[in-house]
Formats: structure tokens, C-alpha cells, sequence
């Protein structure tokens, strides 16, 4: 393996590290290794490090929502209904962000909603992710045929309207939280396969890749050792972005009403469950919306980071 | 050229095929349309009063050699839902669809490009961080959020716009904005990048040797060919407007062809559905083309290589 670490795509170059640091060392003596420019390179970035806080911070919210949430979810109060947030003028404590036309604690919802959110980004970016990663590798590593019938599902895919096909196939399947997610997940999956191929087919033209050849690897071999590891990093950064793609598509299905079904608390839908009171408590469309946003806005930063800290050579 | 030409139509009428066995066969997968239609409780004779109404008795293949074989002549059979023909819903809601996505685009294109070109001339100043940051932020914004907060101030607390149908023109402001903004990402950066390349080669260096007036240079000379690739994407956009308009129709009740789509999908009215499908696919393979063409024609180093 030492071959393909010398010749990585994202090398650990001294020369590039964000902040302009004398790389040759003012506080250090010796020279640094690339893990230290790395972790160096990572802390350095500020809108990274920033994303990445707000994003560990709403999936602590997500995994400590038991715990957090001051009432349940989905308990009913109608003798409560529509209870102002806090910061308004007849605010209680009792409910911080106050509850909805049924009663629901707010705040409650907010926190279970970033469950539904992170599940589905994370599960359908996996979906997606597998199927267009297999077809950008296969298409740029053997190209001719194979490359040929991959940019033709690909060209289909572009060409099928997103929401329109997706609001058809969850309606007809039935809307639910696993039908959105396997939707999500067969129809996202065209960017990774234009980034993938495209950048196989950069590393399949490199030396190491035909020292491989050579000596006679297996292509099983070549495409998971060899040219696997130096796509990698572009993966993750569009990992990332297909993670917020998902999360807002769900979203928008879900406020179409053919998503996550009430009474689970999903973003979108409260958004399309306040809807009908935007009027006089606007508070119950902006509070979900906007942690759609927050949470999509910082996984975005996220990827733009990681594409800077991973490739700086590439930084416009 | 002509050869290429050939070449790119053949695969967009392959594409076009695949995507209408696509549109065919999505509202089926489920299992029987019939059942579907007739209801929860339906008796098993009226389900196969549905099945012998509607054809849906007969081997799929010969249901889907019909449906295309009038659908090439833009007929498109009766709707389930509306007392009326298909295509003659479809030339009713048309208008207000691609009314929408022209203002989107024309909204798109004129915050996008002068952006552009100003973060492009001055890199790294305030106007290039503001350019980057609409940029960010834009891709981050739910399209029915950004709609609702959209008609929440502009339509109700100020009463500046009309927040639902389409009778007039205003009615088109701010359903047009909110789906325009989703393209002023993509069309700023590739101003950018194009202005940022071309100002930066040696016939603008030659121009300003000269002395020409740095609006001429910037007009005349750098402009023009910065946003050739411009053109191919507005297309490309132009379709995306038409098959994503679901969103912003719903939410301030355009009658176009998303909205169509919609009502279509809940209620089961299939051929509608079918129909949308297939005529939003194909405007945009359509478009693609064109923005190809234009590209060629505007560029002719294209033409050549």
C-alpha cells in the first residue's frame, strides 16, 4: 500500500494549509507529519469546525430526545392549543416554543423531528450513495460499453422530474418513513455517479494503476485497493452533500402530505401543519423551517469544508 | 457536427422512449390499477367493470403500444377526475406553468449574472463573500419554506402581492421568486468562473493595452463570452422550473401543470399523471438539445472540436 499513499489525490502538501502557517516550523522543530497538518488543517478551517458543531449538536438532540424533551410528543392538550412561545408577551415555561393546534408541545416535536430528519438523510444517502458509486467507478474504470450504458440511465435519470416522480412512486407504494427513504435512495444516486466516474476515470490513468495492471492484480483488486482509496475523499464530500439533498426532499414530500405520515413528528409536516395559522402564530411554520435549514445549511458547510480540507490544491 | 447532431438525437429519442415506459409503468408497480380506482369496498364485479372500462384487461404491453401510439399525436385519453380530455387540461394549465418558470428563469438570470460578473472582477472583496453567501444560503432553504415566508410578508403582513392564484401577472411575483432563486446558485458560479477565466486571457489584456473604455472591455469583450455557457444552463434550468414547479404551485395555487400532477397523483387519475410525466421529461430533453445547439452556434470552437 505504499504506492498509493505516495501518489494520493489529496496530498498532505506543507504548502497549502489555510491560514498561512510557515509549515517549516516557527513552533515546531521538526518537520510535521501529515496527520499533525491534517488535524492542523481541520481545526483551522472556521466555518468547518462551526458546521460540524451544530451538526453533533442536533445529533446529540436526536439521540437524547427521550431525555430532553420536556413533554411527549405526540401527547394531545386541547385546553392548550396554540400556547405563543416564549418570547412572546402570554409565554410559559411550561412550554418554551409553545404547542400546536392540537396542543402538542412544540419544543417536544422539534426535538423528535431531527430524528426523522437525520435518519432519512443518513439511510437514503447510503442507498443512493452504494448504487451510484458502483455505477461511476464501473463506468469510468472500463469505460466503452459499460461506460456507454451507465451515462444512458444517467441522462434518464436527469431527465425524470425529482419531486413529480417521487410524489407519484410514495403514493402509489404508500407513504411512509421506509417508502420515502427507498425512494430517496433510488433516485438520488445521479451525482455520485457523475463525480465517481469522472474521478475514475482520473485515477485509472495514473502510474499506479498500470504498475497494478502490471503485475497482474485482479480488476476486483485494483478497483478496491487501488483506485477506491483515491476516490475516496471526493465520496465523502458528496456523501455529505446528498445527506442535506435528502433531508430537504423529504421535507418537501413531506409537507406535500405524501411523506411521513401524522402524527410522527417530521419538520416538513409541522411546517404543513401550520400552514392553515401562519397568520396569527407565525411561530409554527418558522421554528421547523428554519431547523430544516440550519441543520441542511451546516451539513452543506460541512461538505464545502471537508472538500477544502481534503483537496486544497482544488480550493477556488 | 452533423454526425454529432445525429448521434445526440438518436440517444435523446432513446431517452425519451425510456422514460415513457418509466411514466407507463409508475402508477402500475404497485400491483392492480383497477382495485386502485374502484375504491375500498368495491364489490369484484365492479372491479372488472373498471378493468373492461378502462382496458386495463388486456397483456401491458398492448396497453402501453396504445397509450403511445395515440400520445404521439398528442392525445393522451379522458381523465379520471375531470369531465375532460387529457391533453385539452394539459393546454389549459400550460400557460400558467411555463408563465412561472419564465419569470423564475428571468428572476434567476438577472440577480445571478450581474452578481457574477461582480464577484468575478472583484474576488475576495465584500461583494464576492455576499455573492458566495446568497449562494450558500439558497441551497440551504426548503423551496416551501422560502414560498411561505415569501407570501407571509410580501402577501399578507405588507399586502404588497396577491399570495394565491393566477390572474394577473402579480400573481406570478412571488411564486416566480421563490422557484427562480433555486437556479441564482448554479448560474452565478459558472458567471463567475467564466468572467474570472476570460478577463484574466490575453485579448482583454490587449484590449485594455489599448486603452478601450473598461465598460466596452467589460461589455463587448468580456461579457459576451463569459456567459455563452450561460445559455446551455438557463435551458437546462428552464427544464428543471417546469418539473419542480410542484412545490411552488401547490403552495400558492397556480393552476399549472405541477399542480395538475399533484391533484392527479392523490386521486389516482393515472393517465393525467402518465401524461405530465412523460411532457415534462420531454420538454427537457427538448431543452438540453437546444442549449447544446445554441452553444454550439454561439461558440464555434465547440463546432470544431
Amino acid at each position: 500500500m505504499a504506492l498509493p499513499t505516495m501518489t494520493r489525490v489529496s496530498p498532505a502538501d506543507p504548502g497549502d494549509i489555510p491560514g498561512g502557517a510557515d509549515p517549516l516550523g516557527v513552533e515546531s522543530p521538526g518537520q510535521p507529519t501529515s496527520g499533525q497538518l491534517f488535524v492542523r488543517r481541520v481545526v483551522g478551517h472556521g466555518s468547518f469546525v462551526f458546521a460540524a458543531t451544530i451538526i453533533v449538536g442536533i445529533i446529540l438532540m436526536a439521540l437524547l430526545a427521550p431525555w430532553l424533551a420536556p413533554h411527549d410528543p405526540y401527547n394531545q392538550d386541547l385546553g392548550n392549543r396554540l400556547v405563543y412561545p416564549i418570547w412572546t408577551e402570554n409565554g410559559t415555561w411550561l412550554h418554551p416554543l409553545g404547542t400546536d393546534a392540537l396542543g402538542r408541545d412544540y419544543l417536544s416535536r422539534v426535538i423528535y423531528g431531527s430524528q426523522i430528519s437525520l435518519i432519512i438523510g443518513f439511510t437514503a444517502m447510503t442507498i443512493s450513495g452504494l448504487i451510484g458509486t458502483t455505477m461511476g467507478v464501473l463506468a469510468g474504470y472500463f469505460g466503452g460499453r459499460v461506460d456507454m450504458v451507465v451515462t444512458f440511465l444517467l441522462t434518464t435519470r436527469l431527465t425524470l422530474p425529482v419531486v413529480m416522480v417521487a410524489l407519484a412512486l410514495v403514493v402509489v407504494v404508500g407513504g411512509s418513513l421506509y417508502t420515502v427513504i427507498l425512494v430517496l435512495g433510488f433516485l438520488l444516486w445521479d451525482r455520485f455517479t457523475v463525480v465517481m466516474r469522472s474521478t475514475t476515470q482520473q485515477v485509472r490513468s495514473l502510474d499506479y494503476v498500470a504498475a497494478a495492471e502490471a503485475i497482474g492484480c485482479s480488476t476486483r483488486r485494483i478497483i478496491l485497493s487501488e483506485i477506491m482509496p483515491n476516490v475516496l475523499g471526493n465520496l465523502l464530500v458528496i456523501a455529505t452533500f446528498e445527506v442535506a439533498h435528502s433531508i430537504l426532499l423529504e421535507a418537501a414530500l413531506s409537507f406535500l402530505g405524501v411523506g411521513v405520515q401524522p402524527p410522527t413528528p417530521s419538520w416538513g409536516l409541522m411546517v404543513a401543519e401550520g400552514r392553515d395559522y401562519m397568520l396569527f402564530e407565525p411561530y409554527l411554520i418558522m421554528i421547523p423551517g428554519f431547523c430544516i435549514f440550519t441543520l441542511v445549511l451546516a451539513i452543506n458547510m460541512l461538505g464545502d469544508g471537508a472538500r477544502d480540507i481534503l483537496a486544497p490544491e482544488n480550493r477556488s | 457536427m452533423l454526425v454529432f447532431m445525429a448521434r445526440r438525437l438518436f440517444v435523446a429519442v432513446l431517452v425519451a422512449f425510456t422514460v415513457s415506459v418509466i411514466a407507463f409503468s409508475l402508477m402500475r408497480i404497485s400491483g392492480d390499477l383497477a382495485v386502485m380506482l374502484a375504491g375500498e369496498d368495491a364489490t369484484a364485479e365492479q372491479v372488472e367493470i373498471i378493468r373492461e372500462r378502462f382496458g386495463l384487461n388486456r397483456p401491458y404491453y398492448i396497453q402501453y403500444l396504445e397509450w403511445m401510439g395515440k400520445a404521439v399525436q398528442f392525445d393522451f385519453g379522458e381523465s379520471m377526475f375531470y369531465p375532460q380530455s387529457v391533453s385539452s387540461l394539459i393546454v389549459d394549465r400550460i400557460t400558467n406553468t411555463l408563465t412561472l418558470a419564465g419569470f423564475g428563469l428571468a428572476f434567476a438570470l438577472s440577480l445571478s449574472i450581474p452578481m457574477g460578473v461582480l464577484a468575478a472582477l472583484r474576488p475576495d472583496s465584500w461583494i464576492d463573500r455576499l455573492a458566495l453567501t446568497i449562494a450558500v444560503l439558497g441551497q440551504a432553504l426548503p423551496g416551501f419554506w422560502f414560498a411561505l415566508i415569501l407570501m407571509f410578508i410580501f402577501g399578507l403582513y405588507l399586502g404588497m402581492f396577491p399570495i394565491s392564484g393566477s390572474d394577473t401577472y402579480w400573481h406570478f411575483v412571488l411564486p416566480a421568486i421563490s422557484l427562480g432563486y433555486y437556479s441564482t446558485p448554479a448560474v452565478m458560479r459558472l458567471t463567475r468562473t467564466g468572467m474570472l477565466e476570460v478577463m484574466s486571457s490575453d485579448y482583454i489584456r490587449t484590449a485594455r493595452a489599448k486603452g478601450l473604455h473598461t465598460g466596452t472591455i467589460l461589455f463587448k469583450h468580456a461579457l459576451r463570452n463569459a456567459v455563452i455557457p450561460v445559455v446551455a444552463l438557463s435551458a437546462v434550468q428552464f427544464g428543471n422550473m417546469l418539473g419542480g414547479s410542484i412545490v411552488t404551485e401547490t403552495v400558492f395555487q397556480i393552476q399549472g401543470l405541477g399542480k395538475l400532477a399533484y391533484d392527479g397523483v392523490l386521486k389516482n387519475d393515472f393517465p393525467v399523471v402518465q401524461a405530465v410525466l412523460l411532457l415534462v421529461a420531454v420538454f427537457y430533453i427538448v431543452l438540453v438539445l437546444l442549449g447544446d445547439l445554441l452553444n454550439a452556434w454561439l461558440d464555434p470552437r465547440i463546432r470544431v472540436g
